[in-house]
C-alpha cells in the first residue's frame, strides 16, 4: 500500500526537517509518494526526491498553491486519494489547517498528532493535551493523519528519487492570501531546535525577558514561552510552548521562571533533559525537571551565561 | 450578518484528568465541566462583532449530551441570542467525532443559513483540531484557521492568521467558516444578571437521528493510558555544578 506525504514548503523551499521526521514515522506503512504543491516547487521537489524512504515525489505548481491557502490545496490532495491508502503530513499549522479538510472531502476522519504508528490501520495520539495516549484504529478505507514530528527522529539521505508533475486543480477563488508577516529569525525553528530556552512568568517584563533571549542566543537555542508570558506580553505566541501553544522535544529544554503548569508540561515533558531554574522550591516544574537549581534567575541566567 | 457559533463542554481546562485505571478512557463522572476555552474566545468575537453593528443575530449549536444545555445557557449569558441542542448521545463518556459534528453542523447551516460560522480551533479534550475545517469542506466554503483577527467588510472575512513562524492575513469570501486562536480576544467574564436573562432566551432542540447523520464512529478507541511519567531529577546548588552537570553526565551541552 502506498502512502501519500503532503510536503510542507514555504515561499518555495521545503520544510525539510518536519519532512523527514514524517517520513520516519510513516516507514512502516509502506512506499511513500511526496506531493509537493507550491508556486514554485521544483528545489523543494528535488530536496523531498532526496530524502530516504521516498519513492516518488509528485510536484505541482500553481498561482493559487503558493501561500499554502486550504481550498485549492485540499481539492488537490482529494483529487490524488484514490490512489492512496493513507494521506499524511507533519502535524504543523500548514498541514492542520488543510488535511482536516480533506479528509472531510474523503468522508473520512482525520487523527491529528501521531505518535506511534503500530500498523495500517492502528496508531497512538494523545488527548487531553498529552494527559493522556488513546491508541485508536480507523475503519476508514483511508487513513489521514497528522504527525507530531518531535517525537521521531529524522531520515538520512538517498539517490534522487523520480519527480513527477502532477496538474493543480483550478483555484475555486474562495479565498486569498493577503499578506505574511513572517518573523524572519537567525535562531532555529522552535520545532525541532535542539535546545530550547524559555521564559515564565518568573521573568516579570518584556524588558527582562531580553536576557532569555540572549542566553538562548548564547546557546544556539530557539526560545519559547510559556503561557503565562505570552498573555502578560513577554514574547510573542509563536513562541509559545504548551497544550495551546507548540510541543518540543529538543535534546536540552531550560526552563527560567516557569512554574510548570499542566499546560505547559503538556509541551515540554517529552525534552531529553529538562533543567529548571525557579525561586520556589516547590513549583511543579521541578517534578519534571533532570536538573532542578533554586534561586533567583536574575542573578543565575547572567552567571550562567559567563559560564558557558 | 447571521453568526453561528458551534460550543463544545469539555472538561473543564483547570481540571487535572485522571485515566480510568482498566485503560477505558478518562475519568469524567463528578468532574467539573465548562465551555470549551476556544468556543468561548468564539462567541465572544461574535458578540462583539454584534456589539459593533457588523452581526444582527448569533445562533450557538452544541452537539452531544442533554448536559450540554449548561453550555449553550453560559454563551446565551455571553449575549447569544438563541441556542441549539443536537442530542447526539446520552453517554456522558462517548465523544462524537469531529467529522459527525461537521455534518450536523452542516445540517443546521443548511437550515439556518448563516453568513458566518466562527468556531474555536480545538476542543481541549480531543485535540483533533478539524471540526471547523472539515465543516468548511463539506459546505464547500472558503476557511480560515488559528485567527487572531478578524474584520469583516464588503462581503468577506479579513483574517490574521497565525501559523508557524508568524502570522498570515488571508481575505475568505463569505459565508465562510473562521476557527479562532488563543490571541483573538479575552471572552468577557458572565454576571449573575445575564445568566438569569439567558434563561428566557429560547433553547431549541433537535436529534442527530431527526438531523439524519449517522453518529457511529470511524475511529474506535482501543484503550486510553497514562503518558510515561517522567522521574524529578536532582537538585544543584550552583551555576557551576549546573553546568558541569550538563557537560559531563547529561552531554548535551
Amino acid at each position: 500500500m502506498t502512502v501519500l506525504l503532503l510536503a510542507e514548503t514555504h515561499q518555495g523551499r521545503l520544510a525539510t526537517d518536519a519532512v523527514a521526521r514524517t517520513l520516519s514515522a510513516l516507514a512502516p506503512l509502506g512506499e511513500v509518494h511526496v506531493l509537493v504543491a507550491a508556486g514554485d516547487g521544483a528545489e523543494a521537489a528535488r530536496e523531498a526526491a532526496s530524502l530516504k524512504g521516498v519513492a516518488k515525489v509528485l510536484l505541482a505548481e500553481g498561482e493559487s498553491l503558493r501561500h499554502g491557502l486550504a481550498e485549492p490545496a485540499a481539492a488537490l490532495v482529494a483529487s490524488l486519494a484514490s490512489e492512496y491508502r493513507h494521506i499524511a503530513a507533519p502535524a504543523t499549522a500548514f498541514a492542520r489547517n488543510i488535511l482536516p479538510r480533506v479528509a472531510a472531502l474523503l468522508n473520512v476522519m482525520v487523527l491529528s498528532d501521531v505518535i506511534a504508528v503500530h500498523g495500517a490501520d492502528s496508531f497512538d495520539r494523545p488527548v487531553y493535551a498529552g494527559n493522556a495516549v488513546q491508541t485508536v484504529e480507523s475503519t476508514d478505507p483511508v487513513v489521514v493523519l497528522t504527525v507530531r514530528t518531535s517525537v521521531f527522529g529524522a531520515v538520512g539521505r538517498q539517490e534522487p528519487a523520480p519527480v513527477e508533475t502532477v496538474a493543480a486543480v483550478a483555484d475555486p477563488g474562495l479565498s486569498v492570501w493577503i499578506e505574511d508577516a513572517a518573523v524572519v529569525s537567525e535562531r532555529p525553528e522552535l520545532a525541532s531546535a535542539r535546545i530550547v530556552v524559555s521564559g515564565g512568568r518568573g521573568v516579570g517584563s518584556k524588558e527582562n525577558f531580553d536576557a532569555i533571549i540572549r542566553l538562548a542566543d548564547k546557546m544556539g537555542a530557539a526560545v519559547g514561552a510559556s503561557r503565562a508570558a505570552v498573555d502578560l506580553g513577554y514574547a510573542p505566541n509563536d513562541w509559545q510552548v504548551g497544550q495551546t501553544g507548540k510541543v518540543v522535544a529538543p535534546d536540552l529544554y531550560l526552563a527560567v521562571g516557569i512554574s510548570g503548569a499542566i499546560q505547559h508540561l503538556a509541551g515540554m515533558k517529552d525534552s531529553k533533559v529538562i533543567v529548571a531554574i525557579n525561586k520556589d522550591e516547590d513549583a511543579p516544574i521541578f517534578k519534571v525537571a533532570d536538573y532542578a537549581l533554586v534561586g533567583d534567575l536574575f542573578s543565575i541566567v547572567p552567571e550562567l551565561m559567563g559560564k558557558l | 450578518m447571521k453568526i453561528l457559533v458551534p460550543v463544545k463542554r469539555v472538561v473543564d481546562y483547570n481540571v487535572k484528568v485522571r485515566v480510568r485505571t482498566d485503560g477505558s478512557g478518562v475519568e469524567l463522572a463528578n468532574v467539573k465541566m465548562s465551555m470549551n476555552p476556544f468556543d468561548e474566545i468564539a462567541v465572544e468575537e461574535a458578540v462583539r462583532l454584534k456589539e459593533r453593528g457588523v452581526a444582527s443575530e448569533i445562533v450557538v449549536v452544541s452537539i452531544g449530551v442533554q448536559q450540554a444545555k449548561d453550555t449553550l445557557r453560559t454563551a446565551l449569558a455571553m449575549g447569544a441570542d438563541r441556542a441549539i441542542l443536537v442530542d447526539a448521545t446520552s453517554d456522558v463518556n462517548r465523544d462524537i467525532e469531529p467529522l459527525a459534528v461537521a455534518r450536523l453542523l452542516s445540517r443546521i447551516v443548511e437550515a439556518e443559513r448563516p453568513d458566518l460560522v466562527i468556531a474555536g480551533k480545538q476542543a481541549i479534550d480531543n485535540d483533533m483540531n478539524a471540526t471547523g475545517q472539515m465543516l468548511a469542506g463539506l459546505l464547500g466554503w472558503g476557511q480560515a484557521t488559528f485567527a487572531s483577527k478578524i474584520e469583516i467588510a464588503d462581503g468577506r472575512a479579513v483574517v490574521t492568521r497565525e501559523v508557524d513562524g508568524g502570522l498570515q492575513t488571508i481575505g475568505v469570501k463569505l459565508p465562510a467558516v473562521v476557527t479562532v486562536d488563543l490571541r483573538l480576544n479575552e471572552p468577557r467574564y458572565v454576571s449573575l444578571p445575564s445568566i438569569m436573562k439567558a434563561k428566557k432566551k429560547p433553547l431549541e432542540d433537535r436529534t442527530a437521528a431527526e438531523l439524519d447523520v449517522d453518529v457511529t464512529p470511524r475511529l474506535k478507541i482501543v484503550r486510553t493510558v497514562e503518558p510515561a511519567q517522567r522521574v524529578a531529577g536532582v537538585r544543584v546548588a550552583s551555576v557551576d555544578e549546573l553546568v558541569d552537570k550538563l557537560k559531563t553526565q547529561a552531554g548535551v551541552l
